[in-house]
């Protein structure tokens, strides 16, 4: 239960969850988890998700292309996770998108770049970025067992559509991978999407609903309808697809406000800030 | 052997209490049956809030509970999850063609079915085995996205009317299509395409976390019928039939957060006393205009003091008694 005090963001989901809380019990196939944000700035619930599963020592792939490394790195620091650590022990894969896309021009041809689509003039398909996250996440030999389950984290996929790549094609590519890290090696996945909202884009509406009908769990991120305020800064909708278990009645939606703060974000019921009561 | 049909209870408003139950179980028998009664096409358009594939499976569990073999075309969720709550029986008739783990050959490990999704579902249309037979087309939408619309339909319409195929010489079972469509992915000509196609089209919404299908029937030679009907479906995919839409005073609490008064731990009193109320009713606002007001302003009485103006003009200020507007012809 939450009290209209603060909270974190698992407590939320898991007082409002019933069984298969992220990692505890053992199941029969990954999640897919979609963020998506309107009007707003998403963004936190990635590095909230990215320091969550590297603290519960899970293997990491990270397909970043909106930061840089270094980014990641100082927000990742404020809440108790060194990148650079994980990076070097191997439990944190990190595909830097801005500095390796120059790359693509500078390699050689024989070997596909997992950004090789920016090369290409008909955008086929995401094939060498699905190659490269299924070798990062493979499982190692006994020298790296000490991992848990595997965790792709991808940030963003609405810019895949801004360089070029079909709504399809970036279907394919989650769906591939859900294929590999949810169901073959019972992973989870969590992506983030913006949503444009009233600006009429098709494919990226194509992109959300077709990843919303493929996911188990969507956060969906939104600024305030009445405008930006300095103590909330904005809503997040919690909406429950395919459970494993199908009850009668469930909790199929909740709707919390939150606020981010230096090192954390609080989230409280509606209404309910501690700067307007 | 024809499929038994029940004829449809809609009309049928009030029924007594030991009626109900009976009534409950032919009710169930009736929207799915007669949703599987046609043969054909049956859509099931659903959304990201209202989804429709544990509609989709009650309807396979009783196809398969009638003694039909039941073909799956999965392409959006493994057969391990597919086959997730069927009992043995239901999935010892279930035959699950794996579309989900690599549709289209990139592992090139030459597991993937031979000429991708699109000869798999023509591979459908060839049919040896004379019994009843279920095809589940999961998803459409998937489908949709990556073959041509027009050839969708063409092999959906050849798929739903395989009993008409020339050359047959023993009449074959009408064959049932169910076909999974995720609306709000296409725009409305693939989907109106697909919906002239269908016998049964099921939209799936809800109120309150109550789903409800809304049913349109098109039978041969009748007229289009509509029914809504609102239902659940239990862990074991079996429905479970509701009367109507739920009752607001039932959803209104929600179970997992009591409600809190906010004016309890204030710094500041919201409450009126009594007599604060009173003082509060009888007070005449300062700009209504009442009737005393009226009277008052209408007999200028000698209690009104005449207000004057005492004016102390400054050592710069031009007194110039003219009307400086005097030439203005207004």
């Amino acid at each position: 239960m939450l009290a209209p005090a603060e909270g974190g963001l698992l407590d939320l989901l898991e007082s409002s969850q019933r069984p298969c809380v992220l990692l505890k019990v053992p199941r029969k196939h990954g999640k897919l988890t979609l963020l998506c944000d309107a009007k707003t700035d998403g963004s936190f619930l990635v590095h909230h998700f990215l320091s969550f599963y590297l603290k519960a020592n899970c293997k990491v792939c990270f397909v970043a292309l909106i930061q840089s490394f270094s980014h990641y790195n100082i927000v990742g620091q404020k809440l108790g996770v060194s990148l650079t650590t994980a990076r070097e022990r191997g439990q944190l894969v990190f595909l830097e998108g801005l500095k390796s896309s120059v790359d693509v021009f500078f390699r050689s041809q024989e070997e596909p770049h997992p950004l090789q689509f920016l090369r290409e003039a008909n955008t086929g398909n995401l094939q060498p970025l699905f190659e490269f996250v299924r070798e990062a996440l493979k499982p190692g030999d006994n020298a790296e067992a000490a991992w848990r389950c595997p965790v792709l984290l991808v940030d963003d996929l609405s810019v895949l559509l801004s360089l070029g790549v079909g709504a399809v094609a970036v279907l394919d590519f989650i769906h591939y991978c859900r294929a590999t890290v949810c169901c073959e090696l019972k992973g989870n996945i969590v992506t983030l999407v913006h949503d444009s909202g009233d600006a009429e884009d098709e494919e990226n509406d194509v992109l959300l609903n077709g990843l919303s009908h493929q996911s188990h769990l969507i956060l969906r991120a939104e600024g305030l309808a009445t405008g930006f305020c300095r103590d909330v800064h904005g809503q997040l909708r919690i909406l429950w697809r395919r459970p494993s278990q199908l009850t009668a009645q469930r909790d199929r939606s909740l709707t919390y406000q939150y606020k981010i703060q230096d090192k954390s974000v609080s989230f409280f019921a509606k209404g309910m800030s501690p700067a307007v009561l | 052997m024809p499929r038994p049909f029940h004829p449809e209870g809609a009309g049928q408003l009030s029924v007594t209490p030991s009626e109900s139950v009976r009534r409950g179980a032919e009710r169930e028998l009736e929207m799915l049956e007669s949703l599987l009664a046609l043969g054909g096409l049956v859509l099931l358009r659903d959304s990201v809030e209202w989804e429709g594939r544990s509609l989709l499976k009650a309807l396979i569990k009783k196809s398969a509970a009638c003694g039909e073999q039941v073909h799956i075309l999965g392409c959006e969720v493994s057969e391990e999850e597919f086959r997730e709550g069927f009992d043995s029986h239901v999935n010892s008739r279930l035959v699950y063609h794996d579309l989900f783990r690599d549709p289209l050959n990139w592992s090139k490990t030459g597991e993937a079915l031979p000429e991708g999704p699109l000869g798999a579902l023509r591979a459908m249309c060839r049919r040896t085995n004379p019994g009843p037979v279920t095809i589940a087309l999961d998803s459409l939408s998937w489908l949709l996205l990556h073959l041509p619309c027009t050839t969708l339909c063409q092999t959906l319409h050849a798929l739903s009317h395989q009993d008409s195929c020339p050359g047959n010489s023993t009449p074959v079972e009408p064959v049932h299509v169910l076909g999974l469509l995720h609306e709000e992915l296409h725009g409305p000509g693939p989907v109106g395409a697909l919906s002239s196609l269908a016998q049964a089209e099921v939209t799936l919404s809800g109120a309150m976390g109550q789903a409800s299908a809304h049913i349109l029937y098109r039978r041969p030679r009748q007229r289009p019928t509509h029914q809504t009907q609102w239902f659940s479906i239990l862990p074991d995919f079996s429905l479970d039939l509701q009367r109507g839409p739920p009752l607001e005073l039932q959803r209104h609490a929600d179970p997992h957060t009591p409600p809190v008064d906010p004016t309890t731990q204030l710094t500041f009193n919201l409450h009126l006393s009594k007599e604060e109320k009173e003082a509060k009713d009888s007070l005449t606002l300062p700009f209504q205009f009442s009737s005393e007001k009226q009277q008052a302003l209408l007999r200028p009485g000698p209690s009104q003091a005449t207000s004057r103006i005492f004016y102390e003009p400054d050592a710069y200020d031009d007194l110039d008694q003219e009307d400086p507007d005097d030439d203005l012809d207004v």
